[in-house]
């Protein structure tokens, strides 16, 4: 006996949406809000995605392996288009892409990007131990999306997931 | 066919896109000069991250500018295929890097006017130039913090950095009210609530400079005689040998590609 078949609409937006960040593997485009939307017009799969950073370069990537991974999948070659509205920000994370982060050692965004006081400390727990007791080392890290901290209490330094 | 030079079709939208395009891709250009330069790995990674956020917003102020014209250019043309005089950016970013404090506070001018710029653009009547708005405000506003903070640190540090950074501040001074002046062209963008007016940025970013320069100790510059010339494409020498470099390849090799 074989299960119902899948609807290909759902099906569809499973296969995108399961495309992983070339940057940070342990996420999909999914759990980062990076997936808009999914139709099929006439026998063709479309794709809406919606650019992170202004000047990230996974973007192009991204959209390579949506195409891959749709046509993998026996949809034939989807059209990705880019959808600029509503501005995407680190609020679109699903609360799962927090914890898968934290989980691979990076410190999420903190809820609700909203503006900080220029010089104000942001409070960061440290993804390791948890601990309150953290320092930024830099600002900007090893991809746009990403700056340096350290943990005073277990010594590890970690990698935070910038909040915009 | 490959070429070597574009014309482009220009209406008030585009020329504003254009400039305001071109500000972003030249300061980002300047700054990826600072790679394999900088004091510091940590500010390597900074200055290249913060010049690929700008030539982010470039190219899509580009692309759109691209979609407006309806020409069939694309944002690589705009940026390889005009002659200097075409470029409408600001003469503050064109300035050469200079040591570690011109770079920083020609930074921290420019930043705090694109942080205004960009907040105001959000509310744009235009849904495409609000959106991008909304994402790049996030990025100027990181960009302005770390290179306050690192004006601060100058001024508010040893008798070499706080002389170089005032000497900066000092220089680069004459180059800022150009930012806050619209072209004639612009009346109607703004009047339609498309752009926002420049003008009304000018004591927002004084008060925001003032805060900035306290905190480092530094003093801020008496308005004094004002150059300009960059919106019309009377630039400074600096800017024909950046793009001299910048385009050299598809100058030398129409249509290259890779």
């Amino acid at each position: 006996m074989v299960s119902a078949p899948e609807p290909s609409l759902a099906r569809l937006r499973r296969v995108a949406g399961a495309v992983p960040d070339p940057e940070l593997p342990v996420l999909t485009i999914a759990d980062l809000g990076i997936l808009r939307d999914v139709r099929i017009v006439g026998g063709t799969a479309e794709i809406d995605i919606t650019p992170t950073y202004s000047g990230c370069p996974a973007m192009a990537e991204i959209a390579a392996g949506i195409i891959r991974a749709v046509e993998a999948a026996g949809f034939g070659r989807p059209r990705v288009n880019t959808v600029l509205s509503p501005a995407w920000t680190t609020d679109f994370m699903t609360a799962a892409a927090r914890r898968a982060l934290r989980e691979y050692g990076i410190a999420p965004p903190p809820e609700a990007a909203a503006r900080r006081p220029r010089f104000a400390a942001l409070p960061l727990p440290c993804p390791r131990c948890g601990s309150a007791e953290t320092e930024e080392l830099a600002p900007f890290g090893a991809t746009a999306c990403k700056a340096l901290w350290r943990c005073r209490a277990c010594r590890e330094p970690f990698e935070h997931f910038k909040c915009h | 066919m490959s070429t070597t030079s574009i014309t482009v079709r220009e209406t008030p939208l585009v020329r504003f896109l254009l400039r305001r395009a071109d500000d972003a891709l030249i300061l980002g250009h300047r700054l990826s000069e600072w790679c394999g330069r900088a004091p510091s790995m940590e500010e390597e990674m900074a200055l290249a991250n913060i010049a690929l956020d700008l030539i982010g917003q470039a190219r899509a102020l580009y692309a759109y500018a691209a979609d407006v014209e309806a020409a069939g250019h694309d944002e690589d043309d705009f940026a390889y295929l005009r002659p200097e005089r075409a470029f409408g950016n600001l003469l503050l970013v064109e300035q050469p890097n200079g040591d570690f404090a011109v770079t920083i506070a020609r930074q921290v001018f420019f930043s705090a006017f694109a942080d205004l710029w960009w907040r105001a653009l959000a509310g744009s009547a235009d849904p495409t130039l609000a959106a991008l708005a909304a994402r790049a405000e996030k990025e100027t506003a990181y960009h302005l913090r770390h290179a306050a903070e690192w004006l601060i640190r100058l001024g508010d540090g040893t008798a070499e950095s706080h002389a170089r950074a005032a000497a900066a501040v000092e220089a680069l001074w004459p180059f800022t009210s150009e930012m806050f002046e619209a072209e004639p062209d612009e009346a109607a963008l703004v009047e339609a609530g498309i752009a926002p007016d420049p003008a009304t940025l000018r004591d927002p970013w004084r008060a925001a400079l003032a805060e900035i320069l306290a905190e480092a100790t530094l003093a801020l510059p008496e308005s004094g005689w004002m150059q300009k010339g960059g919106r019309q494409g009377r630039h400074s020498e600096h800017l024909g040998r950046l793009l001299a470099e910048m385009q050299h390849l598809q100058r030398s090799y129409p249509g290259a590609s890779w």
